[in-house]
Order: structure tokens, then sequence, then C-alpha cells
């Protein structure tokens, strides 16, 4: 009898001792110990700055009072505030699809050329992605450099006049998205090349017994198997894009006129530069709301395409 | 008679206290570091050979004073000092000792530690701190920095000899001899800002125009706001009053119009080493810039540096501005060792420290103090000898800083953000007419005024 007590009360422990061994060696519980470190690193560099950046938003200028959305009721007030969202809206719209369009077709192109020698094209097409694009915008800089630039004096020598690149607000606009193109495509077409690589070949051999043309192909098998990449990467970049702060920063300091300032050298400017850091925490996360109902949107749609799969 | 005096717990525990202490203390020895650390930030100098210049006397300091100094020299690339100067201010930690840039001493007033003791006395020793310098340095009655020697610079003419004698039939090196030389003060009195736009168009004419920024960075902005002192034109007065709806301003950007078309077109996307490149290549006449330009176009292109002189501004119905750009060496509240902070500001700001100083930096360093403007390197500096005698301010000129005499939180953004220089490109590249300018100017001042 009171061995059975003793059973009996034993059980409850030995049950949660089971338990808790199954719960540690649940897959989940270990990726997540596993993870453990890289989201504390994330909590502290990511979470915790723009946290902070989000209080810093609501107080006053001497950073002493809170003045609530005071900020950001300031700002809407602001003629320039405005200007630098419909350019950054620009530069980032323009400048994504671009990188989009351009990374498909050339994904594309070497997708078509022969395994052997594609790895070549792979790498000499990734160099704009991999150089730190401070270094490659300084190189830009020097094309575009507005009395020395190499682009004028190959037009001057072939009878055009030379462009005022950086100085002219329609053409520095052109140049900032021109360079950040050139710095991204590569991404895309690494993504798409890798989502190309994933279709079924036999998907476009029955295509073209059905007599589909290229067009068709690509409308009919290529976008709707790539939809979830392209997706995903026009997101990523979209977001990476309207925080861009070097390219613009070096090649016109978000002159002239203040005609190609972005978010993020607009508020280096407001911040850092004139001491107000918090209209400058205020202008940084203009966009987040908006960013993040866009996430959710696309990452929605690629969730239920998923399940539908 | 008894003793008055009781021996109550209070008294026991100081005693015991104070015999503790005296007790267990160790016995002072003054030790290699005796005097404690002190970590410093100074900004990291252009001229090469200029920041060990820096270190040896401050070495020499630490050895004589035993303090373990470490020393960091943070570049100004990229802004580099100020998201620094950001940085420790928001932490409340870092270096003893800071170097900030013209206007972050005064913004980071309340957490910087005052050191009227130390300029009192350099004032007393090296003369009076000029106008700007007080302007900047100076908060609430207070110093709240120490005018620093290294990185303290001005902008004014730096003009081709051989181009504008050509061109414009002006004798620069008559008008502002080198050392021991007479200057023609006739010529002086007719160097105005009409005679600069003059000379101007006939180098245009020539072929080698003048190489005038107009963008957003600080060598553009420097010359503009001399340009606008000079006329008494000012965006917002030393009450806080927007003033920029003003027959001065009008005037300024009048004159504004008729120079840009004697100017390189794409001046407006000058950064602050475009004037510097345009002079070196041969091309320029005169570029508003210290004499960091001529001293590359030494080593680079000797044949253009030999043709340089650097001389002052021209001067306005206000006065003979110079665009000048001072720096503070600061020490925040919260050092743990103020006193040898205080103590090394006091022995850079030292006359024989400053003059070794200004030789490190072949005179391109312009110390806080108008006592302080008869250095050889000034005179000696060349070739052409003397061609950075008149880089220092003398006489009748008044050193400035774009945004002055608004109040320094406002005349901050005026200056960051380029509101004059954007003014100027609105009404000339942009098309618009001046009125627009203003009002657009007016507006952009409204926002400022936020507090």
């Amino acid at each position: 009898m009171a061995n059975a007590t003793a059973i009996n009360a034993g059980m409850p422990v030995t049950r949660r001792r089971m338990t808790m061994k199954k719960f540690v060696r649940r897959k989940s519980t270990i990726a997540f110990v596993m993870a453990l470190p890289l989201i504390l690193l994330i909590a502290l560099l990511v979470v915790y700055p723009a946290l902070f950046s989000m209080y810093l938003a609501t107080l006053n200028k001497s950073m002493e009072h809170f003045v609530g959305f005071g900020n950001f009721e300031f700002l809407f007030k602001r003629d320039t505030f405005w200007m630098v969202v419909k350019q950054s809206c620009i530069f980032a719209i323009s400048a994504v699809f671009f990188k989009a369009l351009i990374g498909f077709f050339v994904a594309h192109f070497v997708h078509a050329i022969p395994a052997k020698g594609q790895r070549k094209w792979r790498g000499m097409l990734l160099v704009p992605w991999v150089i730190p694009p401070a270094m490659s915008t300084l190189g830009w800089f020097w094309l575009f450099d507005p009395t020395y630039s190499a682009f004028n004096w190959i037009f001057v020598r072939i009878g055009i006049d030379p462009v005022n690149w950086l100085g002219d607000p329609m053409w520095a606009r052109f140049s900032v998205i021109l360079v950040n193109i050139w710095y991204g495509a590569p991404f895309f077409l690494i993504m798409y090349l890798a989502a190309l690589k994933s279709v079924p070949e036999q998907l476009f051999e029955a295509a073209s017994i059905d007599g589909a043309n290229w067009w068709q192909k690509i409308w009919y098998i290529t976008l709707p198997m790539m939809r979830n990449i392209i997706s995903i990467t026009v997101l990523f970049s979209l977001i990476v894009t309207f925080a861009n702060f070097d390219i613009v920063r070096i090649l016109t300091n978000g002159g002239p006129v203040d005609q190609t300032h972005v978010f993020a050298t607009w508020a280096f400017n407001l911040g850092i530069q004139s001491s107000d850091i918090p209209l400058g925490a205020s202008v940084s996360l203009f966009m987040l709301p908006i960013l993040a109902i866009a996430a959710i949107f696309i990452l929605r749609g690629v969730n239920q395409r998923g399940n539908e799969a | 008679m008894s003793s008055s005096k009781k021996f109550s717990r209070r008294r026991f525990l100081a005693t015991t206290a104070a015999a503790s202490a005296v007790t267990l203390a160790p016995p002072y020895i003054r030790g290699a570091h005796a005097a404690g650390k002190l970590s410093v930030g100074f900004w990291d100098h252009w001229v090469p050979g200029a920041n060990d210049t820096l270190t040896k006397i401050c070495n020499e300091w630490a050895a004589k004073e035993k303090v373990d100094i470490k020393i960091d020299y943070i570049t100004s690339q990229g802004n580099k000092n100020i998201l620094t100067i950001v940085a420790e201010a928001q932490a409340k930690s870092g270096h003893d000792i800071l170097q900030f840039p013209a206007w972050d001493a005064s913004f980071n007033a309340k957490n910087l530690a005052p050191v009227d003791d130390v300029m009192n006395a350099a004032i007393k020793n090296n003369g009076s701190a000029p106008s700007v310098v007080e302007y900047l340095g100076k908060v609430d009655g207070h110093w709240i920095g120490v005018a620093a020697t290294t990185g303290s610079q001005l902008k004014g003419p730096c003009g081709r000899i051989d181009l504008l004698k050509k061109y414009a039939g002006l004798d620069i090196v008559k008008m502002y001899p080198g050392a021991g030389g007479k200057p023609d003060t006739a010529l002086q009195d007719q160097w105005t800002w009409e005679a600069f736009l003059a000379a101007a168009e006939k180098c245009h004419k020539g072929g080698n125009p003048f190489g005038l920024a107009l963008g957003q960075t600080s060598d553009s902005v420097d010359w503009v706001g001399a340009l606008f002192n000079a006329y008494g034109a000012q965006l917002v007065d030393a009450k806080g009053n927007i003033t920029v709806k003003s027959d001065a301003v009008k005037q300024v950007l009048e004159y504004a119009q008729r120079l840009v078309k004697v100017l390189p077109p794409d001046v407006f996307a000058w950064d602050d080493a475009s004037n510097n490149k345009y002079l070196i290549s041969g091309q320029g006449s005169l570029i508003m810039n210290p004499p960091s330009a001529w001293a590359v176009a030494k080593r680079d292109n000797l044949k253009v540096a030999e043709q340089c002189w650097t001389f002052p501004s021209p001067k306005g119905v206000k006065g003979r501005y110079a665009p000048g750009q001072p720096y503070f060496w600061g020490t925040w509240k919260w050092s743990k060792n103020i006193p040898a902070a205080k103590s090394l500001l006091a022995h850079l700001s030292e006359r024989a420290s400053i003059e070794r100083l200004v030789a490190a930096s072949g005179g391109y360093d312009i110390p806080g103090f108008s006592g302080l403007r008869d250095f050889k390197t000034w005179a000696e500096e060349g070739p052409p000898k003397g061609t950075v005698y008149n880089y220092p301010p003398r006489a009748d000129q008044i050193v400035s800083i774009a945004g002055a005499p608004a109040p320094v939180g406002i005349a901050n953004q005026i200056y960051n953000q380029a509101t004059m220089t954007k003014m100027i490109a609105k009404c000339t590249q942009g098309g618009e007419s001046i009125d627009k300018a203003i009002g657009w100017g007016a507006s952009e001042l409204e926002g400022f005024m936020r507090v």
C-alpha cells in the first residue's frame, strides 16, 4: 500500500520529467536554442535601435519633452518633406522596377548559356553587387564628375553636348537611380536564375509541342512559377531601396536644391548635421507602417500560394 | 573644569573614519601616471604630419603631468567626427576631450563642462577671441569649448596671380603683399564684391572662370554666408526674427544672378573637392578655400601652385566678412578627469604650442585668438613665398559664419541645410523669381524655429 502510494505520488514527477525531456528533444526547441544567439543579436542590433528611434521620434528638438506625434504633424506641414516622400517613391519604385526587369531578362540569357560557360558569366555579372556600394559609387561619381566627367569627355569627342549629370535636377535623379539599378540588378539576377533552374524542363517541352512561342512560355510558365520569388525579391529590394543612403549621399548629397534627397539622406541631414535627432528619427520612420503593410500583403500572398501548392 | 565638548557618536565615527583613511590609504607615490588617465578624440588633420606634432605636444604634457594619455584621431570623412559626438552625447560616455566642429559644441552645451578658466587665461595671453569664436563657443555667458587651433580655418579667395593680372588687371600681390611688403590700401579699398564680380566676368571672358561652388556642402555655404553678411543680408536676426524678406537679401540674390552667369554651369553640383580640383587643374582663376588647394597644387601641379596667392575677401556695404569655420576642444561633464583635461587644453592654448601646430599644418590652421597672427610660417610658406601670409584674418576683416547672427540653433540649420545656396540656385538655375526664392526661404526658416 505504501509502495503503491509512493508510485502514485511519483508518477506526475516522472511524467513531468518525460514531458520536459520531450520538450527539450523537440525539433522546434532545438532550432530555437540554436537560433537564440542570432535572435539575441538581432534584438540587440535591430530591435533595440528600432524601438529607441521610435522613442526619439516622440521627443521635442532638445530631447527633453514628450511630444507624441508632434514631429510628424510638423513634418506633414513642410513642403520639403512631401518633396522627399515623392522623390523616395520615384527613386525606390523606378529602381526596383528596372532592377527586376533587367534581372529577369539577364537571368534568362544566363540560363540559356550552356552549363560549362555559365559560371564565368554568373561571377562577372555579380561583381557590382559584391563591391561595397560606397566604393563603387565613388567610381560612378568620377564618371559623372561635374567638371571632369568621363562620360562627357566621350560625348564631346563624338560631338554630343556634355550633360550636367549631377547639377541638373532631372539628370541628377536619373544618375542616382541608374547607379542603384547597376548595383542592385545582380541580386535579382541571381535570385531569378535560381528560380529558373527549379522550373521543370518538361513544362517548356510540353509548351513547345503545343506551339507556344517564347513570350507565351514566359507569360504562362515562367512567370507563374516564379511568382513567389518575384514577390519576395521585390519586397526585399523595395525595403532596402527605400532605406538607401550611400548612393545619394556620395553622388549628390541630396542636391541640387534637395531634389534627390531620399528619406535616409534627409533624415541624416536633419538629425545628425542639423542637430535635430527627433525630427530625423521621424523622417526615417515615416515609411515603416507603409512598408510593413506592403510586407504583410505580399507575404500573405506568398503563403497562400505556398499552401495551394 | 570638565570639558564642555562631548565625544558624541557622530564625532566618534568621523574621527574613526578619518583615522582609518589615514592608516589605510596607500602612501602617495608620484608614479608614471599618478594624475590618472585621459582619453582624447582629436579631428584627423588633412595635412600629413600635423597629427604627429599634436601627439608630440600632448605626450610632452602627459609626461610632465604624469597622465596616461590615449589619443584617437577621428576623421571628418563621412561625418564620422559628428557621428562620434552624437553617439558619445547619447551614451554619456566616451572620450574625456573631444574636438567639435563649428556648431557642435554649442549644440552640446548642456553636456559640456564650462572652460571659462582655460579660455579666459588664453585670451589674456593670446588676445581676444574673434566674434565668431565667441558666437559659437560661448553659451549663456560661459565658454563651453576652447578655441581649437587644428581644423579652424578661413575660406577666403585663393587666386591666380598671373590670370587675375592678365584678364582683370588685378595685382593681388600689390594689393595684399607678403611679409614686409607695403600693402596698397587704395587697391584694398577698391576690393569690393562689385570689383570681384567685374574680375569674375573678365576671367570668364578670358576662358579661366572663377570656381565658386554653389552646392550644399560647407565650401559653398561658407563663402555665400560671407557674401550675405557683407551686404547685411540676414535671413534671421540675432533675436530670432525671420528677416529674409528684406532689400538686402534681394540685393544679394540679384548680385548672385549676375555672378552665376560667369561661373562654370556645374557649380551647383560641386562638393568640397570640386573647387580644389578646378584650381589645381589650371582652369580656375580664383576659388574660395583654405590653402589646402594650394598645398595639393604644390604637390601635383607646381606651375599652378607658384601662381597661387591667398588674400582677404572682398568687402560689401557692411564690411569685409571672412568666411571662417572655427573648431573647439571641449570636455564632457561626465569626464572622470576634468582637471587633467583642462590642464591639457590650457597647454594646447599656449602660444608656443599653437605656433608649433600652425607650422605643422603649413599655415592651414587659424588660431582662435586675435593676438596670434604673426607666426613666421605664414610669412615663409611658398612657393611663391608669402602665398599664405594674408590668410590669417587681420586689419578690417570680420570673421563670420553663414547663418550668424541668428540664434545658434536656427543658424545651424540655415548652415547645414544650405538655405542660402539653395535660394541662389532657385533664382538662377531653377529659373524662379527672386521673390519666389525668398518666399521659399521664409517657409524653410519658419520650420527652423522649432524648439
